[in-house]
């Protein structure tokens, strides 16, 4: 989901995992085929016989989810307790085009990922190798945030925040204080927006924030290029790494990256999050099960799992906002204390289309590299 | 007689075998897949989208700057590399300092990717070791005017600090080769130093000497891991372009723009070995 630079060392990582994974046993068979074409939990004969299908399978294959991104580390150990299922967690920091390549390249083996985490614009683009789910809490998504047989269905969404180290450098209030003196060699976003989603709305957000709209991101651009004019830009992919070491003091990111980072910097830097005035912007991230996924019934019980009221309520903590959230605010099953940290979710909060989404990479595509060179 | 010679050429090819069956399947073919991609799109059918790309600005600036990148480490590299080479004519052959500095070229020349850079991070990154003593110590910020290391002009000196010590060793042969008898007949003949070296010493070294320019300049051309775990923003120089093709997660649809680049690398390449065999056969021209 989140681009990395080391291609290359992913890549041999993702063949590594397959060589290792695929020593351990896969699912039985005999039904692995009626479990891969199953749309519900009812399919199975109810949710008692998923989680009993799943468990036979005893494994499940996840890709590009970082421990640190969205509370997954808490999702993935909690999954593993509550069930007894093993998860590989491969190539945490893959994007999520490489993911559907890992889909591609590995499909037929042991390895392949069983499910998805994925950016919207890759989503919409890949649905062939999705397999249509609807889980048990269908109803609480709404229609506009899920593809109507269930291949896609949005998740969480954060909002686009600037993390800094308040020990060095001032609290940002506006998009122009970035340009001041007190800024310089500082400003980080997360990955180069022609290749990375959560860069790319970064700009996306400078423009709303500035005089562009979802339509018109040119003065996001503009502002980067201004920002880079100013020696302030960093061309530096922050990572907690660089966040704790202080190589990256201002840092563009989604609020639950951000967040994430002001808790594991506790006591060691001290990171705020903003997140300005007016305009915000969000972008969901979807789910989806691999039409090939070596592990069916697991990979349709994490569906359910993701879903489900616990981990909708992780995501919250973890400062995302979860799909069903109107629902469960509704139905008081949310979690009241992590609602109140993170705040009601903004009545200004643009998302870009897909149209939207790929006029602004075409724009990227052809100005980046000069705006920031 | 004749059967003999057949028959041992029969044996020759049979032993060449093993190395063609791996050039073939680990060189050729790959490549050839690889160059492909470029004329094909995403689902398959021909086109000449991919090629047209080439032209399009970001990607000719890319080829712009990989190009005086690799140029101006290759010419840099390959003076400091036969200043250093030259420095040890004077040392003995056996002694501890030539093996030395040779056994350390052969490591660092291979010392590059990840690890380089890291090094490089260490040492002149925001908070490197060098970068804040300079700031503390004398109030410099090298990176005043912007932060430079993570882009273009920070892989000058990670280039530079693999291109020398490969110099030194594809170099230092041919120095050796520099008989003393030639300096003193020259002498001898009342030659000066400059003489020796403008008449004897450089005509001898030139065509080793282009050769190792030449490696050098492909070594940069197509060395990815070090500029990949430094450069992260813009993909400035060609390598780069080729992994945002391969990996972006929003401009999609560009896989097979990989194969178009290559096939530009390729082209830059030929062009170059084309002009280096030109001008080999001329500085050879004497020897014949």
């Amino acid at each position: 989901m989140r681009k990395r630079t080391l291609v290359g060392f992913a890549a041999a990582g993702i063949a590594l995992a397959v060589t290792l994974t695929s020593c351990s046993s896969s699912a039985e068979a005999g039904d692995t085929e009626a479990h891969a074409t199953a749309t519900s939990a009812e399919d199975f004969g109810g949710f008692d016989a998923l989680v009993e299908a799943a468990q036979a399978e005893g494994e499940l294959n996840v890709i590009a989810l970082p421990d640190t991104w969205a509370n997954y580390g808490a999702i993935i150990e909690g999954f593993e307790e509550e069930y007894g299922i093993t998860v590989n967690s491969d190539s945490p920091d893959v994007s999520s085009a490489e993911e559907i390549t890992a889909a591609e390249n590995l499909k037929g083996q042991d390895g392949a990922p069983d499910v998805f985490d994925l950016g919207s614009a890759v989503a919409l683009t890949s649905t062939d190798y999705f397999a249509p789910y609807q889980v048990q809490t269908w109803e609480d998504i709404p229609a506009e945030y899920k593809d109507e047989t269930g291949l896609w269905v949005y998740d969480y969404t954060g909002l686009m925040s600037i993390g800094y180290d308040a020990d060095a450098v001032p609290a940002p209030e506006s998009l122009d204080d970035l340009l001041g003196a007190d800024y310089a060699g500082k400003v980080a976003i997360n990955g180069d927006p022609t290749q990375a989603g959560a860069a790319a709305a970064a700009v996306q957000y400078a423009a709303l924030q500035g005089e562009g709209s979802a339509d018109d991101i040119q003065p996001g651009v503009d502002f980067f290029a201004e920002l880079n004019a100013a020696g302030n830009f960093l061309p530096l992919d922050p990572t907690p790494a660089t966040i704790a070491s202080g190589e990256t003091p201002v840092v563009f990111d989604w609020s639950y990256n951000n967040l994430a980072e002001q808790a594991a910097n506790d006591g060691v830097r001290d990171w705020q999050v903003t997140v300005l005035p007016g305009v915000t912007l969000g972008s969901y991230y979807n789910q989806a099960v691999n039409v090939d996924a070596p592990h069916p019934a697991a990979a349709r019980l994490w569906q359910e799992w993701i879903f489900s009221d616990t981990v909708q309520n992780l995501y919250l903590e973890a400062g995302a906002y979860p799909v069903r959230l109107a629902a469960m605010i509704e139905a008081g099953t949310v979690d009241q204390d992590a609602l109140d940290a993170v705040g009601e979710p903004s009545e200004d909060l643009v998302q870009l289309t897909a149209e939207q989404t790929e006029a602004a990479s075409a724009l990227l595509a052809e100005q980046w590299a000069a705006a920031i060179s | 007689m004749t059967a003999r010679r057949s028959g041992g050429r029969g044996w020759a090819l049979l032993g060449l075998t093993p190395f063609s069956a791996y050039v073939v399947l680990f060189l050729a073919v790959p490549t050839v897949l690889a160059l492909g991609t470029g004329f094909f799109d995403g689902d398959g059918a021909l086109t000449l989208d991919n090629l047209t790309g080439l032209l399009e600005p970001a990607v000719l600036r890319s080829f712009a700057d990989l190009l005086w990148l690799s140029g101006l480490t290759a010419v840099v590299g390959a003076i400091a590399g036969a200043l250093i080479c030259f420095a040890l004519l004077g040392t003995r052959e056996d002694g501890w300092l030539r093996t030395g500095i040779s056994a350390a070229s052969g490591v660092l020349a291979q010392f590059g990717g990840v690890m380089l850079a890291f090094a490089f991070i260490a040492l002149i990154g925001i908070q490197g070791l060098l970068t804040q003593w300079l700031l503390r110590t004398f109030e410099v910020d090298i990176y005043e005017g912007g932060v430079w290391l993570y882009q273009v002009p920070g892989l000058i000196l990670p280039y530079l600090y693999f291109q020398i010590p490969l110099m030194v060793i594809t170099f230092m042969p041919a120095m050796s080769g520099l008989k003393p008898q030639w300096a003193e007949a020259s002498a001898t003949l009342g030659g000066t130093g400059a003489v020796f070296w403008w008449r004897i010493g450089f005509p001898v070294l030139a065509p080793s000497f282009l050769g190792s320019l030449l490696l050098l300049f492909a070594n940069a051309f197509s060395s990815y891991g070090t500029a990949a775990a430094l450069v992260s923003q813009g993909a400035p120089i060609v390598p780069l372009q080729v992994r945002a093709a391969l990996i972006s997660e929003t401009v999609l649809g560009r896989e097979n723009m990989a194969g178009a680049l290559a096939i530009g690398m390729i082209v830059v390449m030929v062009v170059l070995m084309t002009a280096y065999s030109a001008l080999q056969s001329r500085a050879e021209r004497w020897m014949r």
